[in-house]
């Protein structure tokens, strides 16, 4: 009787114990498979940079975006620990960077999600309360350069007021008519100048730029501002069913995608 | 008594209407002054400005020390910038206005050029001088124009509220002020030309022709490569349609279906080139990483012959990588060479490619030898001594004239800053110095 008691605690004991090893290991589970890379975005970012500023080679905000500063501090941690300096996290910087530090998954994730400006220096006191965290969302995202976040959203507002129902590759042309514009001599140098120049988007002017942009609209501004242009250098585009300008038909005309010939 | 009671009501619900009508009516009136004052700053402050651009091109031509000039030129590039801006604020981009526009960048350009360069040691030339007198004459002609307009603007209480509506219903019959703009526009297209010789016409309009090598193919042949380029069987609907006349390079445009995957291609008439292409179609989760994705992207590129391309960028957005590679020969890297590629990071594929710069500047860059005068440490010494330079490689770059150069190309870091710095091989002139930023906080 008492023996199987004993058994039974045991038993519940080992399992609880499994349980909770189980757990640990998975949530601090080091580094994901893939090779990290500038660019990169994601946990393993996060953790990149907390490792890197754990033994101090790293000094900015980990925000889980693998920018230039996070470059330069994997450079620098490759030579230092003798490995090739490429600015690839592989197999090997991995391994090195786990040995060489700790990570305390729990607290940078703590930190990140209850938005505080945190460091996670060794050797540094930190509050250890054991509450589980949920996985935190980057605080940064990658930018094309020269672009900000609401630059992107604006643009998205007039393509997506602009050429709602058109394919994409015309929402793609339409962003990348207003790129061409800020390019061009003869209009304004900055995308919010180009988009509210008068009687030039008619979206514009009747109000429906204040529409929320759709996913596709968004797309398809990344695209252009990443390179890809439609639209062959337009610099102006017209519906010619509604058109009501004369003198637009005048210009050399490119193509037409969708509804919309494009022109110089 | 019930009749008295609506007679009651009803007058109270007249008299209301009566007063709410009003009421809107004169809200709609501030708004239309505040429009109509916004537009009428803005001419007004163009009109100033020409005038004061007209006033400096005098006063530079009186002008004689280098240490006068500069400022003065500096001050004709500010107005001229001002000035654009100003017309960026009426609405004139449905009138022909683009000569004018271009006029002032011309003026601009010319102006900045002048002003950051060694006037002791080059000053203005003989042609330099007559060019300026040109523009003097120019200038004086669009400023008396324009004020001509804003004397009948000012004297008759023209709105330009009215040209507005003229200009959006398309009746710009007998609207003064675009008879004016008209006029200034008609003198502009005689006087562009004579920057050219300074190099500063920034015409957009007549660029030459482009033309890639090959054989000419026709609409069943482009159907058919894409067919084989992305192994679509006979279902896939697939659309063909020509560029129009006014097109710098001749090229189809095919736009095809397949399942759930929408796509579009561009391929040139001559040689058949795919110059960009890219398909569409809901994205799952990320599943493979930005490293992989480029290593597919690289292979693709290789299958599809363009050989020698190094990645220069790589940049994941959410759920695609993008990449920037560019052509390599003898360890220098050709940036104006460069092919886009997007790769969706759910499965790997390769969603989208643009190889516009790539095949333009191919085919259109003659034989050039680039010279090299300077070795590495030389030109090292040439970077600002502030900045660790990490990273070192030849590069060939478009400078602010639009050619290219041979140049040493430094990654750098300083005050946490990464930068790019473009020393010229030749004669070690910094041709550019970048701040390189990839990512922005997201704001809550």
């Amino acid at each position: 009787m008492k023996s199987k008691k004993l058994r039974l605690f045991l038993v519940s004991f080992a399992f609880v114990i499994g349980l909770s090893w189980n757990l640990s290991t998975e949530t601090t589970e080091a580094f994901s498979e893939q090779v990290i890379q500038q660019g990169a975005v994601g946990d393993d970012v996060i953790e990149l940079q907390a490792r890197l500023q754990y033994i101090g080679f790293y000094n900015g905000k980990i925000d889980g975006v693998f920018g230039w500063r996070t470059y330069w501090a994997v450079r620098n941690f490759q030579y230092e620990f003798g490995l090739e300096v490429d600015g690839f996290v592989g197999e090997t910087t991995k391994q090195a960077l786990e040995r060489s530090t700790e990570y305390d998954q729990q607290y940078v994730n703590q930190q990140i999600n209850e938005g505080q400006d945190f460091t996670h220096y060794g050797g540094q006191d930190r509050d250890q309360e054991g509450q589980e965290t949920q996985a935190p969302s980057p605080t940064a995202v990658n930018v094309p350069n020269g672009f900000s976040q609401n630059d992107i959203q604006l643009m998205a507002q007039a393509v997506h007021g602009e050429a709602r129902g058109e394919p994409y590759e015309g929402k793609v042309a339409v962003a990348a008519v207003i790129l061409n514009r800020i390019e061009s001599s003869t209009f304004p140098d900055t995308i919010s100048g180009v988009i509210y120049e008068p009687l030039a988007f008619t979206a514009v002017a009747d109000g429906q730029i204040n529409m929320q942009p759709d996913e596709s609209s968004r797309e398809a501004v990344m695209d252009a501002i990443n390179g890809w242009d439609p639209s062959a250098g337009a610099t102006y585009y017209f519906n010619p069913d509604t058109a009501t300008s004369d003198w637009i038909w005048s210009r050399p005309q490119i193509k037409k995608i969708g509804k919309h010939i494009f022109c110089y | 008594m019930i009749r008295w009671i609506s007679i009651a009501v009803l007058s109270i619900a007249l008299i209301g209407t009566v007063v709410w009508g009003y009421q809107e009516h004169q809200d709609k009136n501030a708004v239309l002054v505040h429009a109509e004052n916004s537009y009428q700053r803005a001419f007004h402050d163009l009109t100033y400005r020409i005038d004061l651009l007209h006033d400096k091109i005098s006063t530079v031509m009186a002008t004689n020390t280098p240490e006068r000039l500069s400022p003065q030129m500096a001050d004709i590039w500010k107005l001229t910038s001002e000035a654009h801006a100003d017309v960026g604020q009426l609405p004139l981009s449905l009138l022909p206005f683009n000569k004018t526009q271009e006029f002032l960048t011309n003026i601009g350009e010319y102006s900045y050029r002048v002003a950051i360069r060694e006037l002791e040691d080059e000053p203005l030339s003989e042609d330099e001088l007559n060019y300026l007198a040109e523009l003097y004459e120019q200038a004086n002609e669009v400023r008396r124009d324009l004020r001509g307009v804003q004397h009948t603007v000012l004297n008759e209480g023209l709105r330009w509220m009215d040209v507005e509506v003229a200009l959006a219903t398309n009746e710009p019959g007998d609207n003064t002020i675009i008879d004016g703009f008209q006029t200034v526009e008609t003198n502009a297209e005689s006087y562009i030309e004579a920057g050219d010789q300074f190099g500063v016409t920034a015409s957009t309009e007549d660029e030459k022709e482009l033309q890639l090598d090959g054989q000419e193919i026709t609409e069943d042949q482009a159907a058919q490569m894409i067919r084989d380029r992305f192994n679509f069987d006979e279902s896939v609907n697939i659309q063909v349609s020509e560029s129009l006349d006014g097109s710098q390079l001749q090229t189809y445009n095919i736009s095809f279906e397949n399942g759930d995957t929408r796509g579009f291609a561009e391929m040139s008439k001559k040689g058949g080139h795919v110059i960009t292409f890219m398909m569409n179609r809901d994205l799952q989760d990320a599943e493979i990483s930005l490293h992989d994705g480029m290593n597919r992207a690289a292979e693709r590129l290789e299958e599809l012959g363009y050989e020698d391309m190094e990645p220069m960028e790589t940049t994941q957005y959410e759920r695609v990588g993008v990449y920037s590679f560019v052509r390599t020969e003898d360890d220098v890297y050709y940036r104006p060479d460069r092919i886009q590629v997007k790769v969706a990071l759910d499965n790997g594929e390769i969603t989208a490619l643009s190889a516009r710069d790539y095949l333009v500047n191919q085919f259109s860059r003659d034989d050039v030898d680039f010279e090299r005068n300077l070795s590495e440490e030389e030109a090292l010494d040439l970077v600002n001594p502030a900045l660790e330079v990490e990273e070192t490689r030849m590069a060939v770059i478009k400078n602010d004239l639009d050619e290219e150069v041979l140049t040493y190309e430094f990654l750098g870091r300083a005050n946490d800053s990464t930068y790019r710095v473009h020393i010229n091989a030749d004669d070690g002139f910094e041709e550019s110095i970048v701040r390189l930023k990839q990512s922005e906080e997201i704001f809550q």
